[in-house]
């Protein structure tokens, strides 16, 4: 520790701490640009000058580090003399363009210049202009507002790792630009709009929207990755206009990925559900909750006393709060049903009763920065988990070993260790390898390498993601992660692509588990068996049937072939109005009190940020009247927390739960022909996200084409387009060819329209020359 | 003192000096004006119904800032923008709720670019209660009839702000 003194009153100061640091924890607070606390030291914006005793000239407070016996004047009429020059030097060039700025009534400079900033302007010469990059849909750039900080740069190259800003030219030529010319790719592209101090880069979407003092920011729990993001929604006149990062070091630290952020631009979209709908004979109409609710009851009710509770089956979109699971399985199994599923993009359920409580990485995100060895196994981190990958990456920074065995070579914002591409019925056997490696047996070049830096590592961790999710090896996958992990003495960390399915899998909204893993008296059917063996009653749960489940064309059979099905939808949807009986809005977790359970285990409670629109009701409130319409005991509650309460209760009451040891599961044989591997976008995960216009252009959204390794497009002739099928359904795609996928494979989008008719896209796939 | 009151009263002091106030008067000249035949002059500064100015071009001023929204004190005005097709910042809505309005004048001070003005114009009227908001259509038609005054009166009054 150092001691120092600030204006006069001493303080202690972390040795090696910047003086800003030090004078902020003392309650100091110096005028500053480029400096920020999660970027590196660039000292260019030259607003924190401070005197420094013995110091011939004002010295910069952000690149300063304290020693021992510093006195520092931070508003001394020497250190003000030199803030208020160098305020004068960054509006020489800066336009009095505030009014036309969204920055306007939250921007640094704007604020700091009524403090420091002269009356008149001793400039008489002309502002320098400078042209604006596109930088896509996500971000505005007006680049004469630019005060050259360079934090946009930093943070890309720091943060989100891709190098894609650039600040070229010197002096007065110096300008913000993208390096090759296009839009910016990073996944954490937006918060750079925060970061800017100005104007500079501003959010496009929320373009002139509206003044950042006529915002009431509402705070919220981002549902689109596991990760359970913090966030402040602000809203104007019961609209969401746009998202920010809400500072949780344990879990988002300041940064927002572009999904949490831009998403909230489909909350408003135009197909929104506002009024409950019923099914006539003369087609849908209109109806009040008085009449639905009733009906949907009724509906049910039948379903149960005539064909017995296991008839009806319950489906919900892993993107639920915790407390519409918890109901939902109540409200089933106080009919009698044990069929209650979330894993609609989960391709495999064998060895589903050794899972354990609930997936996630079962540390805090911030323990995966003191990492030391990652495998990824069909799991595209970067794209599927944002910032848990930037956690990733900090570690690889500080020396940590990143690995991937993947069907395809994503590129990633850090190099990695040792890498295998293989088809995804070879991941399993690829894991194999590296256990074997490890228990000292023969084994590739790759697999060794694997195998030698997990056994180095003191607490490695394999990352089993959505990739192996979605395909039908997922039990082998896991089953061998555990065997690795085993031998190096590592953990296995199974990330599904929900944003909440750790609430799903601890509320019991899972067929073979009650509430925190409780004994379920009946194991009910999981996804697959639903759909060999359809059921008479559906209740479906804030689902958009044709892009939620991995395996549309089977979920179409499963609501054609029931006799009647509830949805509570937030969005309508065509299969939906072609099968469902009932359909009751439903408000979004945006619009709702609820709960998100994240990667770590971490509860975080949520209140509604604006009303849903129309009629649309929070889904525990439905939820709830349906159990008293159906005379259920125990549905009496009155707010989402009393829900909440009753979740905790059950599961502080279970206590320690220990799953069955993991069997051995065969590996798996590879298929004969080509093979299918499903491409999920990252801006196709949920309903929200992909009816948001912003993600939807950016330069990550589903793309309709496949991919496929040169050789294998060799093999079919190098077509411009193919014919995909898995026998009952096809569909015509544009082919790219692209060497970084595994040979034997192809990589067919999911979740959009084009395959939406298709099977699961897992396992073995025709593909032919289309005309 | 009761004795000059007595005396005050005998010979209708009072009554007479009432009597002189209302004589001088009677003499004076006339202070009522024949409204609406005749009508009283207005300062540069009159305050009455708002209007929207544009500039020579056709262009409208208004850029959407909400500084004259924020400041009122009424909340009379209410300000929806999005960017319009030329990429530029303009409004969607723009409303004065004239029975919130208390014609204080800060929007007009407020604005950066002269947009939001008060017109010298206070005889209006409104049959229905739905009329007493009124949108940006009918502001620019405000502005573009009175644009000639509006804009003499600000020349005016230019030294001083």
């Amino acid at each position: 520790m150092a001691t120092i003194e600030i204006n006069g009153k001493v303080v202690e100061a972390r040795d090696g701490a910047m003086l800003i640091e030090a004078a902020a924890e003392a309650g100091f607070a110096i005028p500053h640009f480029c400096y920020h606390r999660k970027l590196t030291i660039a000292a260019s914006c030259r607003m924190c000058l401070v005197e420094v005793e013995k110091a011939p000239k004002p010295l910069p407070a952000c690149a300063t580090p304290v020693s021992d016996g510093m006195k520092v004047q931070t508003r001394s009429p020497k250190a003000l003399a030199a803030q208020k020059a160098v305020m004068e030097f960054l509006l020489i060039n800066h336009p009095l363009d505030c009014p036309i700025c969204d920055q306007g009534g939250e921007c640094d400079l704007q604020e700091l210049a009524v403090g420091y900033g002269g009356d008149v302007t001793r400039f008489a010469e002309g502002k320098r202009v400078v042209g604006d990059p596109d930088l896509g849909p996500l971000i505005a750039t007006e680049m004469t507002r630019c005060i050259h900080c360079t934090r946009c740069v930093r943070f890309i190259a720091e943060i989100a790792g891709t190098r894609e800003l650039g600040a070229p030219g010197r002096g007065e030529h110096m300008h913000i630009t993208s390096w090759l010319g296009g839009q910016v790719g990073s996944e954490l592209s937006g918060n750079v709009i925060d970061l800017c101090p100005v104007g500079a880069l501003t959010s496009k979407p929320f373009r002139f929207r509206a003044r950042a003092w006529e915002l009431n920011a509402r705070p919220a729990v981002a549902m689109h990755d596991g990760l359970g993001a913090n966030l402040w929604f602000d809203t104007l006149r019961g609209q969401v206009l746009r998202a920010r990062p809400r500072d949780n070091e344990a879990v988002n630290e300041c940064w927002l990925s572009d999904r949490d952020r831009f998403a909230c631009a489909g909350l408003h979209s135009d197909d929104r559900l506002r009024q409950p709908l019923l099914r006539d004979r003369n087609g849908w109409r209109e109806a009040g909750w008085d009449e639905a609710l009733p009906r949907a009851a009724q509906l049910l009710r039948n379903i149960v006393d005539n064909r017995g509770g296991e008839q009806l089956a319950a489906l919900a979109a892993p993107s639920q709060s915790a407390e519409e699971y918890y109901l939902l399985q109540k409200l089933l199994r106080a009919l009698g049903s044990p069929h209650i599923e979330h894993r609609l993009r989960q391709g495999c359920f064998t060895a589903q009763e050794a899972m354990p409580l609930m997936p996630g990485l079962g540390m805090a995100p911030e323990a995966l920065q003191a990492g030391d060895a990652f495998l990824m196994v069909g799991c595209h981190l970067r794209k599927e988990q944002p910032l848990l990958n930037h956690r990733v990456r900090q570690a690889v920074l500080n020396g940590a070993a990143a690995m991937a065995i993947n069907p395809v070579v994503w590129p990633s914002n850090y190099p990695l260790a040792a890498e295998q591409t293989v088809a995804p019925s070879r991941l399993a056997g690829a894991l194999a390898e590296v256990a074997q490696a490890l228990a000292g047996g023969e084994a590739g070049g790759e697999a060794a390498a694997m195998a030698e830096r997990l056994r180095d590592a003191e607490q490695p961790l394999i990352l089993v993601g959505a990739v192996a999710q979605m395909g039908e090896y997922l039990g082998a996958i896991l089953a061998q992660a555990m065997q690795v992990a085993e031998a190096c003495g590592g953990r296995v960390a199974f990330l599904p692509e929900g944003g909440n399915s750790a609430a799903a899998w601890l509320a019991g909204a899972v067929p073979h588990r009650g509430v925190a893993g409780s004994h379920a008296p009946t194991v009910g059917k999981h996804l697959r068996q639903l759909y060999a063996e359809p059921v008479a009653g559906l209740l479906l749960l804030g689902i958009e049937p044709e892009r939620d489940s991995l395996d549309p064309a089977a979920m179409a059979r499963l609501l054609e072939a029931a006799e009647g099905v509830v949805a509570l939808a937030a969005y309508d949807s065509p299969l939906l109005r072609e099968h469902a009986d009932v359909i009751l809005p439903l408000a979004t977790w945006a619009e709702s009190a609820g709960t998100q359970i994240n990667h770590a285990g971490l509860w975080q409670s949520y209140r509604g940020a604006v009303a849903a629109p129309g009629e649309a009701r929070p889904g525990w409130k439905v939820l709830r009247v349906l159990g008293n319409l159906l005379d259920l005991d125990g549905f009496d509650f009155n707010a989402a927390d009393e829900v909440l309460a009753e979740l905790r209760a059950a599961v502080d009451r279970q206590g320690a739960f220990a799953p069955t040891p993991w069997p051995a599961v065969a590996l798996p044989d590879a298929p004969a022909s080509v093979e299918a591997v499903a491409a999920l976008s990252p801006y196709s995960v949920d309903a929200m996200v992909r009816r948001s216009p912003p993600l939807q252009a950016a330069s990550d959204a589903p793309q309709p084409c496949c991919r496929v390794h040169p050789a294998l497009a060799e093999r079919l002739g190098r077509p411009q387009r193919v014919r995909v099928g898995d026998g009952a359904a096809s569909a015509v795609l544009a082919l790219e060819i692209d060497e970084r996928v595994a040979d034997g494979c192809i990589v067919v989008p999911t979740a959009i329209a084009e395959t939406a008719l298709l099977g699961a896209l897992t396992g073995a796939i025709s593909v032919e020359q289309a005309a | 003192m009761k004795l000059a009151k007595a005396l005050k009263s005998l010979f209708l002091i009072e009554l007479l000096r009432g009597m002189r106030l209302t004589g001088k008067r009677l003499f004076s000249p006339k202070v009522t004006v024949q409204y609406p035949d005749e009508k009283t002059p207005q300062s540069h500064r009159f305050r009455g119904l708002h209007a929207q100015r544009r500039y020579a071009n056709g262009e409208e001023r208004c850029i959407a800032c909400k500084l004259c929204e924020v400041v009122c004190p009424a909340l009379a005005i209410t300000i929806e923008a999005e960017p319009r097709e030329d990429g530029s910042r303009r409004t969607t809505r723009y409303e004065i709720d004239l029975f919130k309005c208390i014609y204080c004048g800060f929007c007009e001070e407020s604005c950066p670019v002269d947009s939001i003005v008060e017109t010298r114009h206070f005889e209006f009227c409104m049959e229905n209660n739905s009329e007493r908001v009124i949108d940006k259509q009918r502001l620019l038609e405000m502005g573009d009839r009175f644009e000639a005054q509006i804009a003499a009166d600000r020349a005016l009054d230019r030294p001083y702000r």
